[in-house]
């Protein structure tokens, strides 16, 4: 175990690991519902590529949360046995899939995230969280890639695509504001040197974003109102039917297992 | 314009030194985007080092209603084949 974490909070610690492990459950499970329902048979196969990256990412980031947590619990757990106000995913995320367009922007807006908290986080000073960030980064860089040119596509395809995508992102960017909050818990975990402050990833991020919208013709939103809440635990009402879900066999069947 | 997006050959070479081989079609926007969709569709289990794209209506084939003409002449040419040559013993099966 590094020195970091000897200096860091250990309930700080967890809360941030879950952080990044929830968003990426959260929001692997919504991409998994478009499992069978894609457009086309190669968006179902990319989805359901993407979704496994995702939560075989969370499995990483809640393991080690229930490793530093050191109360014995496992990821499993983690994942099917909290309850809403437990989990620490960004709104973003639990957003509904709504149409195609919306899913593809909220990726992207997350991917674009995504991509440069791993890139920071390939060097802290937790060698475990630097090693998942590794491993992570290159799904992740795919996933990007694939998320900016499907939204340059469609913003700048038909009539119809681009209207969609418009509302899209009026829809979806209001709740990108979270991902860049610094509050105390990632303050202990930057002064670990184990993650970055949120905040210091949103010039990176904004640039990405207003490249892409630009190059996809949709307009650049500015500032708006945003949601906040997530990562404290207060959640929109999706997540509680998300959960309903995605537990429901750990819950009417304890401890099942393959 | 269609609202169907064009068909695409997809070739993949499993490992370097290797040929590209065809392994299947799929659908996609362009030509870029039939990399993606390929990355996804055909390499899921580690098969692959590089990927070609080409749009299916490209590929000019011969016509089945050819096969006579092109490919029969060859039949009764057996010397074309290295099947006249004694391999010795140690060889072994080539």
């Amino acid at each position: 175990m590094g020195a970091a974490v000897e200096t860091v909070d250990r309930t700080a610690f967890v809360d941030w690991l879950q952080r990044i492990g929830d968003s990426a459950l959260i929001l692997g499970h919504r991409v998994s519902e478009w499992c069978g329902h894609s457009p086309a048979l190669e968006e179902d196969i990319a989805l359901a590529n993407q979704a496994l990256d995702l939560i075989g990412q969370c499995q990483l980031w809640l393991g080690l949360a229930a490793e530093v947590e050191g109360k014995g619990r496992t990821a499993d757990q983690m994942a099917y046995l909290r309850d809403v106000a437990d989990f620490r995913n960004a709104l973003l995320v639990e957003r509904p899939n709504g149409d195609f367009g919306q899913t593809l922007m909220r990726q992207f807006l997350f991917d674009a995230w995504h991509i440069e908290l791993l890139r920071v986080l390939k060097t802290s000073s937790d060698p475990r969280v630097a090693e998942i960030a590794a491993k992570a980064e290159k799904e992740v860089a795919y996933h990007l890639e694939r998320s900016a040119e499907l939204v340059i596509r469609l913003g700048d395809g038909t009539a119809e695509s681009h209207e969609r995508m418009e509302r899209a992102l009026a829809l979806l960017y209001p709740y990108t504001g979270e991902l860049f909050i610094d509050d105390d818990v990632d303050q202990a975990v930057a002064a670990a040197g184990i993650g970055p402050l949120p905040s210091s990833l949103k010039p990176a991020w904004e640039q990405t974003v207003r490249a892409v919208l630009a190059e996809a013709t949709l307009t650049w939103p500015g500032e708006v109102y945003q949601h906040k809440g997530g990562k404290k635990g207060v959640h929109s009402e999706f997540l509680g039917y998300i959960l309903a879900e995605m537990q429901f066999l750990q819950r009417a069947y304890p401890g099942a297992t393959w | 314009m269609s609202s169907e997006w064009p068909l695409w050959e997809i070739f993949i070479r499993g490992q370097h030194g290797l040929n590209h081989r065809h392994v299947g079609s799929l659908h996609a926007p362009d030509a870029e985007m039939a990399i993606r969709n390929a990355r996804d569709v055909y390499t899921r289990r580690n098969e692959g080092v590089s990927i070609w794209v080409v749009r299916s209506n490209d590929i000019t084939a011969s016509s089945p209603s050819e096969k006579g003409p092109l490919f029969e002449p060859s039949n009764s040419k057996i010397y074309r084949h290295p099947t006249f040559f004694d391999i010795p013993e140690e060889i072994g099966h080539m």
